[in-house]
């Protein structure tokens, strides 16, 4: 035995001086900054005002005019790929995307166009004739929206294997009667996701929150171009040999379900996904102590999968591999659930 | 975090620990901010570092004197702050004055010109973070430790500011909500000082009972105890201490003598599986209601989404039955009813309704009324001119190396972590199925690896003065010679904390678990071992 233990714990270090909470210093506030420039801008011949450095879409959302987005998300930069949120400026040649066109004073912006109309209903046929929109509620509302006939384009063809292969910049033209498509096999390289690239539109969202956006890991980006262009691991290789952490933000923010948490995937293959049975809890992850919330997606009693709001400023949506998919252990505890 | 100018991690690899406030700091470096790591490993923090400091392991306080030290011989500290605020500025000065540059490189093995440059960069920041985790606490002079940074702090000013501060970041998810509620050997809840008797009259008269006038034991204290046989009966109630303690083997002897040991968890633990009597309980972040408090003071609800396994009980239900059977009938008790109790008895919660904590997304404490809105960061107070309440006092420490000393017997120095995918003594991560997770290895530097002659993968003993156990053996560049690394999250394949030294910080009781000398031998060749680690006796 050393020499600590011969001595009495309860008396054996320095009574600290009892200490009371602090004072109360000042509220502390973050520092503000002057009030910007207001901008007036007339949108369909209506005159709005909105502060200085405010997107159109911003200021269109602010007076209700509901525009649509694919590749925009509030929490990611804007990357202007999908083309569906283009309006009408006047004195611009092209339409423009509200999601990352600052307003500038005296714009007149027209919304509701047949031009803006058509070039939207472009986007989305082009879009559901050449992906599988079929997880993707948010495509399909715009199609209905936009009276979008993907089919005047042809039967689909048949997927080509794997696009991986292809050679940059080589095309195979079609005889027009069928619609080319980006149909692949679904990939599955390890436990926790499924990407079935067979649905993915291409709208960055995933690069972006792997890469400088939120986790920072760059493990996929966009290979290949035109109509090859697709998302890809450094040569294509399988996920586990990759730099990807598994954090799931990539998931987090694809609007087709073209990326996939296992646990829905395999339910929806089984036909036991069900939407309608399922609620919504906000919690705080088990983990570490910086607070995420996290929100539970139960059916029939078992978390299904768990995301994250982005309207919190500690995650903005985004969770670590261990509040994502390490929640496992609350389950394996009910009676006749099968230990994994 | 993200308009700040200067953020230093001293002990702390935040990017696989706190991944998420990683992404706030990656924020701030992507506007401007430069990042000091102050790591002996250089760890996947480390590399997005602008500079990287591998001190010698438990060698801190001589690093951070040192950077004290030439801030005010250059001249560089905050004279109307120090002058303001804080007191005991000459005797700090005294005390680091023998903190050259040129003894700190002996003593750290950081370069002087880097030591010299952190110093100056740090101090001529406009603003600057100083976060700290594991890697400052879990040594035999924990508190030590962190006065030296805070020294570092008062120094420069760099405290109750925006975007200046000092961040101890937490690492469970309500650790700090623990101790605001009195989690603590010393304190009642929102840390009112149980020695104090204006204090605690104050919780006899809510509580009709007389609360004991004297502090606690913390958790070591209670080991210590059980050593001279004075502590008889234990309740544990959600951690793993068989597992998590160091010294495993004592700690084990000390479990198993005791007279009573109940545990209360939401899974079998191995300590669960010494306890005479197990409470299964209901997984507080989703089986029950309630709140959690973050590492930055945010109080935010924890909810109910599913229902606990047949037999297990919510926290309250149990407690509220086990004070039942004592005695004291506290009736039926939602969560909001015990939070509503708190923020009658603790000033610093008491604005915090949950229409509030609903209604804001939670709230950082202080929160004295419910017109108040929380307060982004602490200790503004010390900016008023004079100063609010008692001056910040800066403390003389001094550096004392790792109690387990290295020698010829035990040349390697290890430490002690954890990684991205996994969490503490594994109790929660191990029930999924990560695809970044490696059986547990020995880490070691490739330098170290040639001078013993491994090879990669290779078995080998691995032995302290208290224990030995076998692991295999990988070879990881961010390693210096001399350093190796285990975690602690498959204790049931390698028992880390066999290893380990139990010498604790008399101030905080925390255990050295980051210092530990080793030897490493080679096995003899004995075909098909096992992956198990046994326990051997101690050479």
């Amino acid at each position: 035995m050393d020499q600590r233990d011969q001595k009495d714990p309860w008396l054996s270090h320095q009574p600290r001086p009892p200490v009371i909470p602090t004072p109360r210093g000042p509220v502390p506030v973050p520092p503000t900054f002057p009030p910007r420039r207001q901008l007036s801008l007339t949108v369909n011949g209506r005159k709005v005002s909105v502060a200085e450095g405010t997107t159109l879409l911003e200021a269109l959302r602010g007076i209700g005019i509901d525009t649509p987005t694919l590749c925009y998300l509030e929490t990611l930069t804007p990357v202007n790929v999908c083309r569906i949120c283009v309006v009408e400026v006047e004195g611009s040649r092209t339409l423009v995307p509200a999601c990352s066109r600052k307003v500038e004073e005296g714009m007149v912006v027209k919304t509701d166009t047949e031009r803006v109309r058509l070039s939207r209903r472009l986007v989305v046929e082009f879009l559901a004739s050449s992906v599988d929109v079929s997880t993707s509620p948010q495509i399909q509302a715009y199609m209905n929206r936009y009276g979008a006939r993907p089919q005047r384009f042809g039967p689909a063809s048949p997927p080509a294997g794997h696009r991986d292969a292809a050679r940059a910049g080589y095309h195979e033209a079609t005889d027009g009667s069928r619609a080319a498509t980006v149909g692949q096999p679904v990939k599955k390289d390890n436990e926790l996701y499924y990407r079935d690239y067979g649905k993915c539109i291409l709208c960055y969202k995933c690069v972006e929150a792997c890469g400088t956006d939120a986790q920072n890991t760059f493990a996929i980006a966009v290979a290949g171009h035109g109509f090859e262009a697709r998302i890809s691991t450094e040569h294509a290789i399988p996920l586990p040999e990759s730099a990807c952490v598994y954090c799931g933000n990539c998931i987090g923010v694809c609007p087709t379900g073209a990326l996939m948490f296992a646990s829905e995937y395999e339910m929806r293959q089984s036909g036991t996904w069900d939407e309608s049975r399922q609620t919504q809890t906000d919690t705080i992850c088990p983990y570490c102590g910086v607070g995420c919330t996290t929100t539970l997606h139960v059916q029939d009693g078992k978390i299904v999968k768990v995301t994250s709001p982005l309207d919190k400023d500690v995650t903005r949506g985004h969770l670590c591999v261990k509040g994502r998919f390490g929640w496992q252990f609350v389950q394996i505890r009910d009676p006749g659930s099968e230990r994994r | 975090m993200e308009d700040t100018d200067l953020v230093i991690l001293w002990g702390s690899n935040a990017r696989e620990t706190h991944p998420i406030f990683f992404h706030h700091v990656l924020k701030g470096v992507r506007k401007g901010a430069r990042l000091y790591v102050v790591d002996p490993r250089r760890t996947s923090s480390a590399r997005w570092a602008d500079v990287w400091l591998g001190l010698d392991v438990g060698s801190d306080i001589a690093l951070a004197n040192a950077i004290g030290s030439e801030i005010i011989a250059a001249g560089l500290q905050n004279r109307a702050f120090i002058e303001n605020a804080t007191s005991d500025f000459g005797a700090y000065r005294e005390a680091v004055q023998p903190y050259t540059l040129e003894n700190a490189e002996k003593l750290t093995g950081v370069p002087a010109s880097v030591i010299r440059e952190l110093a100056h960069a740090y101090a001529r920041a406009d603003r600057a973070q100083l976060c700290w985790t594991l890697g400052i606490t879990e040594h035999h002079n924990a508190v030590d430790n962190v006065l030296a940074l805070i020294n570092l702090a008062l120094l420069t000013g760099h405290v109750g500011r925006y975007g200046s501060g000092v961040n101890p970041l937490r690492g469970q998810n309500n650790v700090q909500g623990g101790g605001d509620m009195g989690a603590l050997p010393d304190r009642l809840p929102g840390f009112q000082h149980v020695e104090n008797a204006e204090l605690r009259a104050k919780f006899d008269k809510a509580w009709n009972v007389k609360v004991p006038p004297k502090k606690g034991l913390h958790l070591s204290g209670m080991f210590e105890a059980m050593e001279l046989g004075k502590f008889h009966a234990l309740y544990v109630i959600g951690e793993n201490p068989l597992q998590s303690e160091a010294d495993q083997r004592r700690c084990e002897r000390l479990l198993r003598g005791l007279e009573f040991l109940v545990v209360q968890d939401i899974l079998l633990t191995p300590t669960g599986e010494l306890a005479h009597v197990v409470l299964p309980a209901a997984a507080g972040w989703c089986e029950s209601e309630g709140t959690v408090t973050s590492s930055e003071r945010r109080v935010q609800r924890v909810r109910k989404a599913v229902d606990p396994p047949v037999g297990a009980r919510d926290d309250i239900e149990i407690l509220s039955d086990l004070a039942g059977r004592l005695g004291h009938h506290w009736g039926r008790l939602t969560a909001e009813d015990i939070w509503n109790e708190v923020r009658r008895l603790s000033p610093v919660h008491a604005g915090m309704s949950y229409a509030r904590l609903e209604a804001l997304g939670g709230i950082q404490w202080p929160c004295y009324d419910e017109s108040h809105p929380g307060e982004l960061f602490l200790h503004s107070r010390l900016w008023q001119r004079p100063v609010v309440g008692p001056r910040a006092q800066f403390s003389v420490v001094e550096f004392e190396p790792p109690v387990d000393a290295l020698d010829e017997t035990y040349p390697i120095r290890l430490t002690t972590g954890r990684r991205l995918d996994s969490f503490n003594t594994g109790v929660q991560t191990s029930r999924y199925r990560s695809p970044l997770r490696e059986p547990e290895r020995l880490d070691l530097s490739p330098e170290d690896g040639a001078r013993y002659g491994l090879t990669e993968g290779e078995r080998v003993r691995v032995s302290s003065r208290r224990a030995s156990v076998e692991v295999q053996v990988r070879f990881d560049p961010s390693l210096r010679p001399g350093l190796a690394f285990l975690t602690i999250h498959f204790q049931d394949v390698v028992a880390t904390n066999l290893l380990t030294i139990d010498a604790t910080d008399p101030k905080s009781g925390t255990a050295e678990f980051k210092a530990t000398a080793i030897r490493i031998d080679k096995l003899a060749e004995r075909p098909g071992a096992q992956g198990r680690a046994r326990l051997q006796p101690a050479p």
